[in-house]
């Protein structure tokens, strides 16, 4: 105690807090850039031919042109010497250059009469001779970014997340009528409806992080995303708790603030699925028609349910009576996020921030349970008994079963 | 995709491509292997086929090609397929006692990298530094002797195709008693057979992986003249070949004499009405199948050119890798006419150029009207 008191007495006598932070940081400094300066003394030269690793972002069609942006994912810089589409060489412009730096992108515009309705296999050439392939399974125009196009999609995102859930919310009185003892019953429900919709997201996530450059993270950023938003939420939460207790109101979660977090959670899972929507739309691989939009009706009415069953039976089991401002609120948090979704997926994909999205929605629905399981406990404390467990298999059934109607 | 000259020929231009369409079975059918009969139809055939290689009034994407504005460069490769396409090596000659021709060459391979399209290098594998290899060139009955040395990084060969015997055979692990077989780095031999037969003949790398020493570039073409020679010509050798840029086993550029779409951006000159004898080889790897069509002609067909009667007369032929053969044809009318690998997919990734008869600036627009109108189903509706 006594040694190591005077040890840091020498160490840092008479220098402010600051100081001692700022030189090891200003030493490091040096030390990476002599070492960059010298080029790596003792390493000498890569082993091995340069890397290639290419990553096609986005792929755009327009008439007699298809438009891809490369992202370049590897250590060394890139140059695009040549592109194939179905294997026939085509003339082609970079917006950017041909010189693509590390974590750099460019946009090709490649001249080809492609066919609406036809499979392209394009390759691009490098000048190492290597090659990055990417394929358009269904070719088909990709719609202009205007005014009417993003009344489509705000329309859509109405469809599918506003209107379903805010039908799905009008059970609320019938649940009011509901005895005491379903109040578990249907808390479970929704455990089993934000675990289904976790999953589903995680998924789906995953899936378009395999497609994203790995310099970003990859499959990586789906995980960063849900530690995130779970380590956000809690954060929140636990400011708040605090607030409510100075103000003397109750520790644990009224139904009204619970159904605001089932809201959260929901608004960021639709927002993905407004994003899924938007990019197949773009990509011509959604046929707009009422089977899908009734789809997602019965699909997202569900979510309406999972987020006014906390009102009914918050943890202190008093019914509410929220007044109609606060669930027309809900409903928007819930539901609107697919309109924002199915703008960026439709002009301005992207499968990092995609991934990220993806990652942040099974976060916030991950804390959500968290957060709506203590009110599924019985008197002794249990989480789990026949009551609990039917109603999240209920609630996982529906939603597996619902989804199956809109499989974008 | 460069501006019409005149903006109010692309109408025309449009009509005289219809028009071309109707005549050239006729023309051909008509006129076969004869020089043109003046001017007329032949003149407004021709000037559409100008049109054509102008890029005018087809849309944006006339034919596949590179990306605009690059080109490789040659002088960095040390070999341009315009040269290499009439370069014949006929090595260093002598009379032995006895009167017989003794002909000699030296040969050497190198580690070079190459272009093989705009911006595209490939780590090629050459005889002479060049892709293909030097074209060599004898006559039937002389002695041949071909020094070989390996300035490469890996063990090669050269086996020809023609009899001789088993030690000369380029083999590996067949005449490495006689310091034959497989030529080591550093390493050198000397084959020697006699010129047999008469024909178009190749030689190549036989090392293994077989394959890859092919693909990687280790050919070239292989004349024995007949004793009495062939009519005059202009000749030119074409090694159809293709390249694996990325080592999947499939090519990603193929083309005649290494450089893609490399006589789409030089045509070969050739002369209205004179003969010209093309040697064609095919060399591609890891394709079964390569072939060679063109446009608005025929040619007499030699398999293998070992005998002096045509095989065939014909406008596509079908050659697997190893096969050969030499095309005679005459072009009767001016203009540019493609000639490709009738494998499209191969055609539109580099195997593809043109043939240009005549000077092509003497053919304007106006010009090619004005025959049009000569026709018989283009009375009035030139001058619109």
């Amino acid at each position: 105690m006594e040694a190591g008191a005077q040890a840091r007495r020498g160490a840092g006598d008479g220098l402010p807090a600051w100081a001692l932070g700022a030189i090891p940081l200003a030493l490091i400094a040096i030390a990476i850039g002599g070492f960059a300066l010298l080029g790596g003394p003792g390493l000498g030269e890569r082993t091995g031919p340069p890397v290639e690793e290419v990553a096609v972002e986005r792929t755009v069609l327009h008439p007699g042109e298809i438009e891809l942006t490369l992202r370049n994912d590897g250590p060394d810089p890139v140059r695009v010497a040549q592109v194939a589409v179905n294997d026939a060489y085509a003339p082609f412009v970079a917006g950017d250059g041909t010189e693509i730096a590390r974590l750099g992108s460019t946009t090709l515009e490649i001249s080809y009469p492609w066919i609406e309705g036809e499979a392209y296999e394009i390759f691009v050439l490098t000048s190492t001779g290597g090659t990055v392939a990417t394929s358009i399974p269904v070719a088909a125009e990709t719609p202009e970014a205007d005014a009417g196009f993003y009344g489509l999609m705000a329309l859509l995102g109405i469809y599918v997340g506003v209107i379903p859930v805010s039908l799905g919310m009008l059970w609320l009185p019938f649940l009011g009528r509901l005895g005491r003892r379903w109040m578990s019953t249907l808390i479970a429900f929704t455990v089993g409806l934000l675990a289904f919709l976790a999953i589903d997201a995680g998924l789906e996530g995953l899936e378009i992080a395999a497609a994203a450059p790995a310099a970003f993270g990859g499959t990586g950023l789906v995980f960063v995303g849900a530690l995130v938003a779970y380590l956000v939420l809690a954060g929140i939460d636990a400011h708040l708790s605090r607030r409510r207790q100075a103000s003397g109101g109750s520790v644990s979660s009224g139904g009204a603030y619970l159904a605001l977090l089932v809201a959260v959670g929901i608004g960021l899972h639709n927002l993905g699925e407004g994003l899924a929507i938007g990019t197949a739309y773009a990509t011509g691989a959604l046929a707009l028609g009422a089977f899908l939009v009734v789809g997602f009706a019965i699909h997202n009415t569900t979510e309406g349910l999972a987020i006014v069953a906390p009102l009914r039976g918050g943890a202190d089991g008093v019914p509410e009576r929220p007044p109609l401002s606060r669930l027309v609120g809900l409903g928007l948090i819930a539901g609107a996020p697919a309109i924002l979704g199915a703008w960026i997926g439709a002009s301005a994909f992207n499968p990092s921030l995609a991934a990220l999205l993806f990652g942040v929605g099974v976060g916030a629905i991950a804390r959500v349970i968290v957060q709506l399981a203590p009110a599924m406990r019985d008197e002794e404390g249990r989480l789990l008994y026949p009551a609990t467990v039917a109603g999240m298999l209920g609630g996982i059934a529906v939603l597996y079963l619902t989804g199956l109607l809109v499989s974008v | 995709m460069k501006a019409s000259p005149k903006t109010n020929g692309i109408s025309r231009r449009r009509l005289l491509g219809g028009a071309a369409a109707a005549a050239a079975p006729a023309a051909i059918g008509l006129s076969g292997l004869l020089s043109g009969r003046g001017s007329g139809p032949e003149s407004a055939l021709a000037a559409d086929s100008t049109a054509t290689n102008g890029h005018a009034g087809h849309g944006e994407f006339p034919h596949a090609t590179f990306a605009p504005g690059a080109t490789v460069d040659h002088r960095a490769n040390g070999f341009d397929p315009t040269e290499v396409l009439r370069d014949f090596d006929y090595g260093k000659t002598r009379r032995l006692p006895g009167g017989r021709v003794l002909r000699e060459w030296t040969i050497v391979a190198h580690d070079k990298e190459i272009e093989v399209a705009p911006g595209v290098k490939y780590e090629a594998w050459t005889y002479n530094g060049r892709v293909p290899g030097p074209t060599l060139r004898a006559r039937e009955g002389e002695l041949l002797r071909i020094r070989f040395v390996n300035a490469s990084e890996h063990p090669h060969t050269m086996h020809f195709h023609g009899i001789h015997r088993a030690p000369m055979d380029g083999m590996p692990g067949i005449g490495e008693m006689n310091g034959g077989g497989q030529i080591e780095p550093g390493e050198d031999f000397t084959y020697e057979f006699d010129a047999s037969p008469f024909g178009l003949h190749l030689y190549h790398c036989h090392v293994a992986p077989l394959a890859s020493h092919i693909a990687r570039g280790l050919y070239g073409a292989f004349i024995i003249d007949p004793a009495q020679g062939r009519p005059e010509a202009d000749e030119m050798v074409m090694v159809m070949n293709g390249f694996d840029t990325n080592f999947d086993l499939a090519n990603e550029v193929y083309a005649v004499n290494t450089v893609g779409f490399h006589y789409i951006n030089e045509p070969i000159q050739v002369q209205r009405g004179g003969r010209v004898r093309i040697y064609l080889v095919n060399v591609l790897e890891y394709d079964p199948l390569n072939s060679f069509h063109i446009h608005g002609n025929f040619f007499q067909f030699y398999p293998t050119g070992t005998s002096l009667q045509p095989s065939e007369f014909t406008d596509t032929i079908i050659q697997g890798q190893g096969q050969r053969g030499i095309l005679e044809l005459e072009f009767p009318f001016d203009g540019d006419y493609m000639f490709h690998a009738h494998v499209s997919e191969f055609a539109e990734l580099g195997w593809t150029g043109f043939f240009r008869v005549g000077d092509p600036t003497k053919l304007t627009a106006a010009a090619a009207a004005a025959a049009y109108c000569e026709l018989p189903w283009g009375k009035g509706e030139g001058k619109a």
